[in-house]
């Protein structure tokens, strides 16, 4: 029973180590928030959509420090539950990504050059 | 019926200013003639997030253009065929910018609102403060 409740523990113990593999810029924790039931007991911050945040509506295919920081350092678009984002501006997000791909402004695959 | 469009186009880096800007003069001519309206601007030379074809960089050019689907259709076949332009993409814009403006208005809107009130709420936030201690000691 005990160690029935160590296994999720400790699975959710690697999470902000795979979320700190992209170059992101300022982030709030990786994880859910608040405290978790059996094991060790975890106070994140919540995180919070940094478009929404900042007002920032236009999500453009030009801004490329922008997308940047939220493309994984592989090429790939990051994921909603480690960045925080709320899902209409993910939408936006991965659709200016994919823009920006194709102009050559950001790699489909890999570091740029 | 007009419509807006970005179109960015990226020529080969080894480009000679003058041909570039012929290429995008006959562009905005082509756009013009038609009964649109289009403002380009140089980015100038970037390097490139991948090799297209044998380049490294490109001269990246960013187009605005009001008109009708057929003129950008028109346009993007000259760019095919022009031998120095190594890629192009064309974004519809007029939604986004119509969806820019509304969140814009609204905005704009609430301000006004929330500005009104809150000079008015300050004393009257102050006097519940200031009364509710003076029944209680009576």
């Amino acid at each position: 029973m005990a160690e029935e409740n160590k296994a999720p523990a400790a699975a959710s113990g690697d999470r902000p180590e795979r979320s700190d593999r992209g170059p992101r810029g300022p982030r709030p924790g990786g994880g859910p928030g608040g405290p978790r039931e059996g094991g060790r007991k975890f106070f994140r911050r919540k995180k919070v959509c940094k478009f929404c945040v900042e007002k920032i509506e236009a999500v453009n295919y030009k801004d490329v420090r922008l997308l940047a920081q939220f493309v994984a350092e592989s090429g790939k678009i990051t994921p909603r539950r480690l960045t925080g984002v709320c899902t209409p501006h993910q939408r936006r997000l991965s659709r200016a990504i994919k823009q920006a791909r194709n102009i050559a402004l950001l790699p489909f695959a890999g570091r740029a050059q | 019926m007009n419509r807006n469009y970005e179109l960015m186009f990226i020529v080969r880096p080894d480009m000679v200013d003058e041909d570039l800007s012929k290429l995008i003069s006959t562009l905005e001519s082509s756009v013009t003639s038609a009964g649109g309206t289009a403002k380009s601007e140089i980015w100038g030379k970037r390097r490139l997030a991948y090799r297209v074809g044998k380049f490294n960089d490109g001269v990246f050019v960013l187009m605005i253009i009001d008109a009708t689907g057929a003129v950008i259709h028109e346009v993007e076949r000259r760019l095919r065929v022009t031998e120095p332009v190594i890629k192009f993409l064309t974004v519809r814009m007029d939604e986004e910018l119509k969806r820019l403006d509304k969140i814009k208005k609204l905005r704009d809107a609430k301000k006004k609102v929330s500005a009104q009130p809150s000079v008015v709420a300050t004393p009257a936030a102050g006097e519940p403060a200031a009364e509710p201690p003076a029944p209680a000691s009576v």
